[in-house]
C-alpha cells in the first residue's frame, strides 16, 4: 500500500460505457464483532446507498424507540431487526474508485455456519473482524480455519470497536500478536491488521483522527490494492461435462458436450480425453449461440464443443487435454472436511458425493482426525464427524470418478456431501489411495456387461422401469438387452407350477449371462418369485444387480394394469403370485424400489448410478 | 416494433464481466435442466426475464428446452402482451400462462376498488403462480400450429421453477440462493436456506417441495441493461422514453406502475442515466406503489411466493 493521502472522494461521473470491474469480498468473525455495522458504514461512507435509505432507517428507529445502527442498513429483513442478528450472507454492492464491491455479510453465530460458508465460498478477499474488547473468539479462529481450507488468499484482518478500548494502541499490538500466530499456523497471511471503527468509520475508507499512531492503509485501501481471482487458464484444462445435448428442433443436429471450463484452455483440434472412461476424441467446433465460430474457449467460460467421432460421454466425465497432465480416478481419497450438517457424518452410511458434475455414492471409511476449528485442539479415534467440526477423512466412493488433488488443481479437488437432500458438508480432496484403473480405456472398446434383474409382483412396474433404464442406457450408448416376462412367455410357452418357473427362469439366467459375457448390458424382468431361482442367476453372472420392485400387493392389484389380479380373484387364474402362490421378496438385494414414493426417472437414475453409468 | 435481434458477429476476445456473469448464468440454468424434470421458467415480459429467456437460448444454443410460463393479472400494460406473443411466435417459444380467474370474476381487485395494493398482488400474482405451478388451477399453453392459446392437458406440478430475481433489487432479494427451496406450502425459509457453494446447488428434494433457480442473482440493473445493449436483446418499447420524456423503469399492473420523469430512447442512455445520472441513487421500485404498502419491502409478499 502505497498511497499516503487515502482521502476518499465519491465514485467519478462516468460517461464512457467502460465495464467496471466486480470483486466479491466476504466480511467474516465472530457474532456482535460488528460486522454489520462495518458493512453499513462502507455503503454509506462510499456514497453507495439509494437516495433516502439511511432517512428511512432512522425514521424507522425513531418509530420503534431503537437507536440508529449502520447495521440496519444491511439487515433489512423485518424479523432481523427484531432479533439484532444477521441470518443469512445478505449480498450487496458498493463502489469505490477501482472496482465494485460485491459484499456478501456473513454471520457469526455459529448455528449459522453454513451461511457463511456459502458467503465466503464466493469470496475473492475477505475481511476477518474482531471486536477489540473481546478479542479472539471462537467463531475468530473457526472463519479464519475455513478461510484458509476454502482457498481464499486475500484476507485483512479489521481490529473493530477501537473507540471502546479508548484507541489504545497496545490493545491492538496485543491482539494482532496473537490472531496472526494463529492464522500463521491455518496457512492464511494477512495482507494487513487494521484498527478500526465502525460505529465513526475510523480507518474504513480515510484516516482516523483518533488513531495518530496508525500509519497504514485503511480498509479500503487494502481492498484497492486485492486483485481480482484471474481465471486459471493457464493450468490443465478441466471441464466436467454438464450434458451432452442434441435438441433436434429446426434440423439442429449438433451434439454438444456442454459444461463450464474449470482451468486451462481448449482450442478447436485439441484431442480431449474424458475422465475416467479414458475415451478420446478431436475437438471439431467450439459452439456459442449468436456468436461466429470460436476458436478456443477458457477458464471460467460456460461453453460446448462437438466432437469428430460419436464417443459415449456423459455427465460427470472430466474433459482434458491430451498432453497435459491428466486427472485422477479414484474411489479411496483422503480428505480435509468440514461438516455442517444437523447429523453426524458417521461410516456405515451412504451419502452422495459431488464433485464438479460428478454424483456418486461414497461412505465414511475412517475418521483419521478431528480438529476443533476454534482452539486447533487435535482428536485421534474420533468415529464420526459431528456438526460444526473440521476432519481429515478417509472416503470410499461406490465408483470412480476423476479429481484432482487440492495442491495441483484446487478447483477439481472441491467436493460436497449430500445426506438426506441436504448439503451437509464440504471438503478437499488431499490424496488418492487407490488408483481406480487406468484411465486409457480405448474409443469403441465393450462396456463391461451386467445383469440387472428386476424381480417383484405383477403390475408392480418392473417392465416400465426396465424399458426407461434400457432408454437410458441406449441415450448413453451402451448395448442393451431387454428380457422381459411377458414378451418371453410369448417365445417360449411355460405354464406356472412351481417348477416350471424356476426352470423358465434358469433359462433365462443363462441366456443373460451368456449376453452379460459379449458385454451386453441385460435388463431381466420377471416376476422371479423364488429366492432359489434368482441365486442361481446370479451364480452365472459376473456383475449381478438384483432390484426389488417393491410396490405392495394392494398398490399392484389396485393398478391392476393387465386386469389379472382381478381374474385370479374371480378364480379364473390360479398359483397367481402373490395371491395363491409365495413371493419370496430378496433378502439382500442391490437396491428396493418401491414405485409409490419414487417416479420412473428417479427409478432409473438409481439404476443406472449402480451401474456406475449415471 | 421489430423483434429480430442483429446476430453479433464481433471477435469478442476479452473476458470481461458480462462474460463472467452470463458463464455463472449459463451454468446455473445448465445444472437446472438436468436437475430437474418437470422444469418452467417465469417469464414477466421485464427486463430481467426477458435477460433470462436470452440466457436459456446461450445455454441450450438458440433452444428453449422447458416451457415458459406467464402469470397474467389482466391488468398488464397491453404492450406487454402483445410482445409476448410476438416473441412466442418468433423464436418458437413453448408459453404457459394461468391467471386467478375467480378472484377476476368476482372483481375482488385494487382497481376495482375491492381490497388494497398488497392484497390484490397476493390474489393476481402470487394465488396464481402458486396454483399455476401446482397445476391445481388451469393452465393456458400457446399452440403453434393453431396459433392459439388452449387449455393445457398436462397438470403437473413443476418441481424446479426459474426466476430472474436480482440481489440488488431489494432487501430480501439479497438473501436469495441460487437455488432456493421452497416447502410443501410454497414458503420461504429464510433463516435455514441450504448451504452453497463451490458451483454445488440444491438440487435434490423432498417429495412435494420444490426449488426456485435464480441464474440472474449477481447481475445489477445496470448489467442488465448493457447486456441488452451489447447482445441487442429485443425489449419492450415501454422502456424508452417515446417522445414525451417519461418511460417505466420497472414494469408491472398498468393500475399500480408508474412511468418515471426520463428522457432515455434505448439502453445506452439508460445505461449512462444509472452510471452518472439521476438514476444513480434512485431505487428501481420506486415506480411500484405495493412495495410502500409492504412496509418499505417484499419481505411479506415473497415468503408466501411472490417472485
Amino acid at each position: 500500500m502505497t498511497s499516503a493521502a487515502p482521502a476518499f472522494a465519491p465514485a467519478p461521473v462516468q460517461d464512457d460505457v467502460r465495464p467496471i470491474e466486480r470483486m466479491n469480498i466476504v466480511v467474516a468473525g465472530h457474532v456482535d464483532h460488528g460486522k454489520s455495522t462495518i458493512i453499513g458504514r462502507l455503503l454509506a461512507d462510499t456514497g453507495s446507498l439509494p437516495e433516502g435509505k439511511i432517512e428511512q432507517i432512522r425514521e424507522l428507529c425513531a418509530r420503534t424507540a431503537r437507536p440508529f445502527e449502520y447495521a440496519f442498513l444491511l439487515d433489512a429483513l423485518k424479523d432481523e431487526r427484531s432479533q439484532g442478528i444477521t441470518i443469512d450472507s445478505a449480498r450487496v454492492f458498493f463502489t469505490s474508485p477501482r472496482r465494485t464491491y460485491v459484499i456478501i455479510d456473513a454471520p457469526g453465530h455459529i448455528e449459522f455456519l453454513k451461511n457463511m460458508v456459502s458467503g465466503a465460498a464466493r469470496a475473492e478477499a475477505a475481511f476477518l473482524v474482531i471486536d477489540a474488547r473481546e478479542g479472539i473468539r471462537e467463531n475468530s479462529r473457526r472463519h479464519g480455519y475455513l478461510m484458509g481450507m476454502l482457498g481464499i488468499r486475500q484476507v485483512a484482518v479489521l481490529i473493530n470497536k477501537m473507540d471502546l478500548v479508548d484507541h489504545e494502541e497496545r490493545v491492538f499490538e496485543a491482539l494482532l500478536e496473537e490472531y496472526a500466530e494463529f492464522l500463521a499456523a491455518v496457512g492464511v497471511a494477512p495482507a494487513a491488521f487494521i484498527p478500526v471503527s465502525g460505529a465513526h468509520g475510523d480507518n474504513l475508507v480515510g484516516p482516523s483522527d483518533a488513531m495518530p499512531w496508525y500509519t497504514g492503509p485503511s480498509a479500503l485501501e487494502v481492498l484497492d490494492g486485492f486483485s481480482p481471482a484471474p481465471p486459471a487458464t493457464a493450468s490443465a484444462f478441466r471441464m466436467p461435462v454438464q450434458d451432452v445435448y442434441k435438441f433436434t428442433a429446426g434440423g439442429d443436429d449438433r451434439r454438444i458436450v456442454a459444461g463450464t471450463v474449470e482451468s486451462g484452455t481448449l482450442r478447436v483440434g485439441d484431442t480431449v480425453v474424458f475422465h475416467p472412461s479414458g475415451k478420446r476424441s478431436r475437438v471439431r467446433s467450439i459452439e456459442a449461440f449468436n456468436r461466429g465460430p470460436q476458436h478456443s474457449a477458457r477458464a471460467g467460460q460456460a461453453t460446448g464443443f462437438t466432437l469428430d467421432e460419436q464417443i459415449y460421454v456423459a455427465r460427470g466425465q472430466v474433459a482434458a487435454r491430451e498432453g497435459e497432465t491428466a486427472p485422477h480416478a479414484a474411489t479411496r481419497l483422503s480428505v480435509s472436511l468440514f461438516w455442517l450438517g444437523r447429523a453426524a457424518f458417521v461410516p456405515g452410511r451412504d451419502y452422495a458425493l459431488k464433485l464438479g458434475t460428478a454424483r456418486v455414492t461414497a461412505r465414511l471409511e475412517s475418521v483419521e482426525r478431528v480438529i476443533d476449528a476454534s482452539d486447533l485442539r487435535i482428536t485421534e479415534h474420533k468415529p464420526q464427524v459431528d456438526r460444526h467440526d473440521v476432519a481429515d477423512c478417509v472416503l470410499r466412493l461406490r465408483t470412480p470418478i476423476a479429481l484432482d488433488l487440492v495442491d495441483d488443481l484446487a478447483t477439481t479437488s472441491r467436493f460436497v456431501l449430500v445426506d438426506d437432500y441436504e448439503i451437509s458438508g464440504g471438503g478437499i480432496v488431499r490424496g488418492v489411495l487407490d488408483e481406480a484403473f487406468a484411465a486409457g480405456r480405448a474409443a469403441g472398446e465393450a462396456d463391461d456387461g451386467a445383469v440387472v434383474w428386476l424381480t417383484g409382483l405383477s403390475g408392480s412396474g418392473k417392465s416400465t422401469i426396465a424399458d426407461r433404464v434400457a432408454t437410458d442406457l441406449r441415450a448413453r450408448g451402451h448395448r442393451v438387452e431387454l428380457l422381459d416376462g411377458d414378451a418371453m412367455r410369448e417365445v417360449f410357452p411355460t405354464g406356472f407350477t412351481r417348477e416350471d418357473r424356476h426352470e423358465h427362469n434358469r433359462r433365462m439366467a443363462f441366456l443373460a449371462s451368456r449376453l452379460e459375457h459379449h458385454g451386453v448390458i441385460v435388463l431381466a424382468s420377471f416376476v422371479s418369485p423364488y429366492r432359489a431361482s434368482r441365486a442361481f442367476a446370479r451364480s452365472l453372472t459376473r456383475r449381478f444387480i438384483e432390484v426389488h420392485v417393491a410396490t405392495p400387493l394392494e398398490e399392484c392389484e389396485r393398478r391392476d394394469v393387465k386386469g389379472l389380479y382381478a381374474r385370479a380373484r374371480r378364480g379364473e387364474i390360479t398359483g397367481f403370485t402373490g395371491l395363491d402362490d409365495p413371493y419370496e421378496p430378496p433378502e439382500a438385494a442391490e437396491l428396493t424400489i418401491d414405485t409409490r414414493g419414487t417416479s420412473v426417472d428417479e427409478a432409473s437414475r438409481r439404476i443406472l448410478e449402480r451401474l456406475g453409468v449415471a | 416494433m421489430t423483434l429480430t435481434a442483429r446476430a453479433v458477429a464481433t471477435g469478442h476476445v476479452a473476458t470481461d464481466h458480462l462474460d463472467q456473469l452470463e458463464s455463472r448464468s449459463v451454468h446455473i440454468l445448465r445444472e437446472a435442466y438436468h436437475g430437474f424434470k418437470q422444469l418452467g421458467m417465469l417469464w414477466s415480459i421485464g427486463k430481467d426475464s426477458t435477460v433470462l429467456l436470452w440466457l436459456a437460448r446461450k445455454a441450450f444454443y438458440g433452444h428453449v428446452p422447458f416451457p415458459l410460463i406467464h402469470i397474467d393479472t389482466s391488468y398488464k400494460i397491453p404492450e406487454m402482451i402483445r410482445y409476448r406473443d410476438c416473441l412466442v411466435e418468433e423464436w418458437g417459444l413453448n408459453l404457459i400462462y394461468g391467471e386467478n380467474r375467480d378472484a377476476l370474476a368476482a372483481r375482488r381487485t385494487f382497481p376495482d376498488g375491492a381490497v388494497d395494493r398488497v392484497t390484490c398482488c397476493g390474489l393476481l400474482k402470487t394465488e396464481a403462480l402458486t396454483n399455476t405451478l401446482s397445476g391445481e388451477w388451469p393452465r393456458w399453453r400457446f399452440n403453434h400450429a393453431s396459433k392459439q392459446y388452449e387449455l393445457d392437458s398436462s397438470r403437473e406440478p413443476f418441481t424446479g421453477i426459474i426466476a430472474g430475481v436480482r440481489a440488488d433489487e431489494e432487501g430480501s432479494r439479497s438473501k436469495e440462493r441460487y437455488f432456493s427451496p421452497r416447502s410443501a406450502a410454497n414458503l420461504w425459509d429464510v433463516g435455514d436456506q441450504p448451504p452453497e457453494f463451490w458451483n454445488q446447488y440444491k438440487t435434490e428434494f423432498a417429495p412435494g417441495t420444490h426449488v426456485r433457480i435464480h441464474p440472474l442473482l449477481d447481475w445489477t440493473e445496470l448489467n442488465i441493461w448493457e447486456y441488452i445493449e451489447r447482445e441487442k436483446i429485443p425489449t419492450v418499447a415501454l422502456y424508452y422514453d417515446q417522445g414525451d420524456g417519461s418511460r417505466y423503469r420497472s414494469l408491472g399492473c398498468a393500475p399500480c406502475t408508474n412511468p418515471i420523469r426520463s428522457p432515455s430512447r434505448n439502453p445506452a442512455e439508460i445505461m449512462v442515466e444509472l452510471r452518472s445520472g439521476r438514476l444513480r441513487n434512485v431505487a428501481e421500485r420506486s415506480g411500484r406503489a405495493q412495495d410502500k404498502e409492504d412496509g418499505g419491502g417484499l419481505e411479506t409478499l415473497r415468503r408466501e411466493g411472490y417472485m
